[in-house]
């Protein structure tokens, strides 16, 4: 499994643990804690899938999917929206916006890396 | 021209009308000189001049009065009462 | 002649009259007014202003004073010849609010004041009585003269009796035709038309004696102007004052004469009649004046010495032989006299009733208020009222002897009446004329009236004595009552009416000036004196007073009743029989429509609006107050809705409020779990994640190493959320155990600045603090207030962003309480921010933050409120500033 993964994840060991798991599996990872700065990251990188947290300071993960979605370059990136309020409500949101995959925190490793790699294959 | 000539025979008789009860206010006055005209002559020779005087006025009160009350008469006559004269 | 034909003939006669009235009176209450409203009746009924005073009186009058006569009728021809002046604004206004006496006309001008109307009454009667006398004894002497002719010589059983019997006769027919029925105007077409006839005969009468004397006996009337040429004594003078008083006081008399104003205003059916008679009542006082003098001069020349004047319409043709002509002049007279006193008996009846016993009697029985009952008190009343001012005027003439000449009754009669006149003339041409100044007038004019004229007519030693009349009440020279304040050489009536009306008119106009009209008084008054443009702008506003198109009340009724309104109208004109939708405006339709009107807009409304599109009478204040009533109660009705109404949806305001909270607790519950649920979750999945690669082995050991230091911190920071959370609910229920004891607040200080050091220990702050004043021992749970100032200054460590951070510890000591401020050199908290952080998870920037779940601010305003104190932001710091408030001994109970 190779691609380039932007995530932008603002708890360090949250970021530490996927970062650790995605790049083992052979995936160039690019972690980062600040929504505004996201979608200009993504903008300019184009990565092939973005891993983005529900809450985030400055800019919450789902503004950055509608940004996303919003804008004609990165209107098809797959997104992986993860989040720990585990609330139906959110992952209806999301979906609306336009989100690929959702997970709830805490999650299983495998699983999340199946996911991925799901997201990555398409 | 016909349009000038309506206004003004109306405004006509709306004048006619306003002189004719001018005419109704000022006869009982007109009455009531005439009547006490005889209480100023002195008449030596009797009253039977002052009787016929005053059976005449009396009569000519009637008269004027009769000419005047149909055109006073009826509610059109009031239309314009409020209007200055 | 036969007496018993004489009686005959005036039985016939009466009988007759009865016959007129009650035809008329069907006719009338059939709907079927044809004649019976004509130009002629209404002037024919004037004529009642001729009375026998005028028929066998006039006669009298000439052969005592000449010319003098002729200003008794010269007076009402100047008034009806004017009759733009005065008569056509009295009629209007008393069809316009519905008049049924000149005592009520008096009383509706000024506020509908009784009192007022008490006075008018009072005065009527007074004045009246002798009138009616007059009348009977004119009747009576009639009666004698005829007596006295009978070669049989049987003579009158009793000139008492006759009296009597013609007054029983009048209250009889008066009762019959004068209340039969109760109608709001007052109109009795029975009696106006039976009155017509009397005045065509009593015309007729005069002309034919008239006639008879001047051709018959003088030879024309050259001969006749001959004669009274010759009577150039001073009795046949003019003199200039009695000339001008009587043609005012007569002109006074024919608007102001209770009976006069009841045909003239009253009985009126029809406005325009009131030009007719402008020149036909006039043309009939002159037919009626134009044979007198010649009755008169043949008379005197005739007739022996002793013949009493007043009869000589009857002795003249008697004494000539002329049994028929005679008969036709004795019922000419008997005329005369009944028509007089039956219409002034019904107008002073209708005063009597209306102003002095319906009022008398419904103040004593206040609670018979049913309509039905009322009906009856009121024709009772009115019954009661007539038979009373026939006794009246009988028991006048017994006690007078009938001794006075008959026109000095007739001018004493019209002086007392003239009292109305200011009120009556300042009430329709002055809006400025009150009810004082009216009454005023009103009691002096009478009082000055009757010691001047009324009471000294009963002769020196009568009821004045006589050294009254020379020297005055108490000696008081310019009270003498024909000499006041010093006009002596006055002639006595002239004196009258001059005094009279001079202090009545002064006292009017004073009155009126120096008082204030209450607020019906100046509704009416404006009602009355405008009487012509309310008139003008109800036409302008397009109503047709008195023919009401069955159009227009249809189209009312719709806007009404809606389609009920059209059926109603269907089965009218059906009863009617006649096709559609349009029925004639009977009385009985009309009544039914009020009726069924009123059943949607109320009583008084549904009259209002009748009137206004069908009768020619305006609306009443009256009217409009019950109308103003309904609407208050309709007001009151939908008030009481409106308020039912506000209560609802009060109540559905309260309810959306409490739904509103709950939905907000409700929305702020889920918000703490969610928050909850994340701060709990965001430990676990590092703990999770980390603990799953561990377990697949194959790890370098530092790795294994700083992934088992990452899973302890979590799990750190995970416990400490749970304490955390436990502690603030136990604070927030209140639960909270308290340890109190003393402590040293700056001991405290000290220890919470080693706890917090454990926050960031990489940054070196400078901490500057007042030990001098952080010696105060404090009554307090000290760990409590530890754990507060930990939070404070680990916040501080936390966020201060400065480059050489300060932190600057105040502390003060205020009254009871000590405050200790928490002042650091950072950038601080922005203002829209400094309200939210003293909230559950209120975290502003997670950036920089080390392990905080957003609990801490919120632990220390628990824990302080517990403490008995305060934390708050103090804003305009520069840096962030906290400030700690607490009570320096703190009371059990107070926790």
């Amino acid at each position: 499994m190779a691609g380039r993964v932007l995530l932008i994840e603002d708890e360090v060991n949250i970021a530490e643990a996927i970062r650790f798991l995605l790049t083992r599996d052979g995936c160039e990872v690019e972690v980062l804690a600040d929504g505004h700065a996201a979608v200009a990251a993504v903008a300019r990188a184009l990565p092939d899938l973005v891993i983005l947290d529900l809450m985030l300071p400055g800019m919450s993960g789902l503004e950055i999917l509608s940004a996303l979605r919003a804008d004609p370059v990165t209107v098809a990136v797959p997104v992986l929206m993860l989040t720990a309020k585990g609330q139906g409500r959110d992952r209806e949101a999301a979906e609306r916006a336009g989100v690929s995959a959702f997970m709830s925190k805490p999650f299983a490793n495998a699983e999340m890396r199946a996911t991925v790699r799901a997201l990555l294959g398409a | 021209m016909r349009r000038l000539r309506a206004p003004l025979f109306l405004a006509r008789a709306v004048y006619r009308k306003r002189r004719l009860r001018d005419a109704a206010r000022l006869l009982p006055l007109l009455g009531f000189f005439l009547l006490i005209l005889p209480m100023l002559w002195q008449r030596p020779e009797g009253p039977g001049r002052d009787v016929v005087y005053i059976f005449v006025v009396w009569a000519g009160l009637i008269a004027v009065a009769a000419l005047l009350a149909p055109g006073l008469g009826g509610s059109e006559a009031e239309r314009d009462e409020g209007g200055d004269d | 002649m036969p007496f018993n034909i004489l009686v005959l003939a005036c039985l016939t006669y009466v009988a007759a009259l009865f016959g007129v009235a009650f035809l008329a009176e069907r006719r009338a209450s059939r709907g079927m007014l044809g004649f019976l409203r004509s130009p002629l009746v209404y002037t024919l009924s004037l004529s009642i202003y001729c009375t026998a005073w005028t028929f066998y009186g006039a006669v009298g009058y000439a052969a005592r004073s000449g010319l003098e006569f002729l200003t008794i009728y010269l007076g009402p021809t100047l008034i009806f010849v004017g009759w733009w002046w005065v008569l056509r604004k009295l009629v209007r206004i008393g069809r316009q609010q519905r008049v049924t006496s000149i005592a009520d006309l008096i009383s509706s001008r000024y506020g509908k004041s009784n009192l007022l109307g008490v006075v008018v009454t009072v005065i009527a009667v007074v004045a009246a009585t002798p009138y009616i006398a007059l009348q009977l004894q004119s009747v009576t002497l009639s009666f004698g003269v005829f007596a006295s002719e009978t070669p049989e010589g049987w003579a009158l059983p009793n000139r008492d009796a006759t009296a009597v019997w013609v007054a029983a006769g009048l209250a009889l027919f008066t009762i019959l035709f004068g209340t039969r029925n109760l109608d709001a105007k007052e109109q009795h077409h029975g009696i106006v038309t039976a009155i017509a006839v009397e005045a065509v005969v009593k015309l007729v009468a005069l002309i034919a004696v008239g006639m008879f004397v001047v051709w018959g006996l003088a030879g024309g009337p050259a001969a006749i102007i001959a004669r009274i040429q010759s009577y150039s004594d001073s009795h046949w003078v003019i003199q200039p004052g009695r000339w001008v008083g009587l043609i005012f006081l007569s002109a006074a008399a024919v608007i102001s004469l209770p009976r006069m104003f009841q045909v003239l205003v009253v009985e009126n059916v029809d406005e325009r009649h009131l030009a007719r008679a402008s020149w036909a009542f006039p043309l009939y006082l002159f037919l009626m004046s134009l044979f007198i003098l010649p009755i008169a001069v043949i008379g005197l020349e005739r007739m022996p010495a002793d013949t009493n004047p007043d009869m000589l319409v009857l002795t003249l043709p008697l004494a000539e032989g002329q049994g028929a002509l005679a008969m036709l002049a004795f019922l000419g007279g008997f005329s005369s006299a009944t028509s007089m006193v039956i219409v002034e008996t019904i107008a002073l009846a209708t005063m009597l009733s209306n102003h002095i016993l319906m009022p008398a009697w419904l103040w004593l029985r206040p609670k018979a208020t049913l309509s039905g009952d009322l009906r009856r008190a009121v024709l009772l009343a009115r019954r009661l009222s007539i038979m009373g001012v026939l006794a009246l005027g009988f028991a006048y003439f017994r006690l007078s002897g009938g001794s006075t000449a008959l026109a000095a009754i007739g001018l004493i009669a019209f002086a007392g009446m003239a009292q109305v006149l200011p009120a009556l003339l300042g009430g329709i041409f002055w809006r400025g004329a009150t009810k004082t100044g009216a009454g005023a007038g009103l009691v002096i004019g009478f009082v000055v009236w009757a010691y001047t004229l009324f009471l000294p007519s009963f002769g020196e030693g009568g009821v004045i004595s006589a050294q009254v009349f020379a020297e005055g009440p108490f000696g008081l020279a310019w009270l003498r009552p024909q000499a006041l304040f010093g006009t002596e050489a006055m002639d006595p009536l002239v004196h009258s009416i001059f005094w009279s009306l001079a202090l009545n008119t002064a006292a009017f106009c004073a009155g009126s000036i120096l008082s204030f009209p209450d607020p019906v008084e100046r509704i009416q008054g404006a009602a009355f004196v405008n009487a012509f443009d309310s008139e003008a702008q109800a036409e302008r506003l397009g109503w047709t007073h008195g023919k009401a198109e069955p159009e227009a009340l249809l189209n009312m009724a719709q806007r009404i009743l809606g389609e009920e309104a059209l059926s109603f109208f269907e089965a009218e004109a059906r009863a009617q029989g006649k096709a559609g939708y349009l029925p004639d405006m009977t009385p009985s339709f009309l009544a039914g429509l009020e009726r069924r009107l009123a059943g949607s807009v109320g009583a008084a409304t549904a009259h209002a609006m009748i009137s206004q599109l069908f009768g020619d009478a305006t609306v009443t204040v009256e009217d409009l107050m019950a109308v103003a009533n309904e609407t208050a109660q309709i007001m009151e009705y939908s008030a009481r809705l409106e308020e039912q109404q506000e209560e609802l949806s009060r109540t559905a305001r309260q309810l959306r409020e409490v739904n509103e909270k709950l939905t907000q607790l409700s929305v702020q519950k889920d918000a703490f779990l969610s928050q909850i649920s994340h701060e709990l979750r965001t430990p676990m999945t590092s703990i999770r994640a980390f603990s799953e690669i561990l377990t697949e082995g194959d790890l370098p050991p530092a790795m294994v190493a700083d992934y088992g230091r990452i899973i302890h911190t979590e799990a750190v920071r995970l416990t400490r959320l749970l304490d955390d959370l436990l502690d603030l609910s136990v604070l927030e229920n209140g639960t909270v155990q308290l340890n109190l004891g003393l402590a040293n607040l700056g001991q405290m200080i000290d220890h919470a600045l080693a706890a917090a050091g454990q926050t960031r220990p990489e940054r070196s702050f400078d901490i500057q603090r007042d030990f001098a004043a952080e010696e105060i021992f404090l009554r307090t749970d000290a760990d409590r207030l530890v754990q507060v100032f930990i939070n404070l200054i680990s916040n501080a460590r936390k966020y201060c962003d400065a480059a050489q951070p300060v932190l600057k510890i105040a502390v003060r000591q205020k009254g009871g309480r000590v405050v200790v401020d928490f002042i650091d050199n950072g950038t601080g908290i922005a203002k829209d921010a400094q309200g939210l952080i003293f909230e559950k998870f209120a975290r502003l920037t997670d950036q920089t933050r080390a392990g905080g779940a957003g609990l801490g601010l919120a632990i220390c305003r628990e824990v302080m409120a517990n403490l008995g104190g305060t934390v708050s932001y103090l804003p305009g710091q520069r840096g962030a500033a906290f400030r700690v408030t607490v009570p320096l001994r703190l009371e059990k109970q107070a926790a």
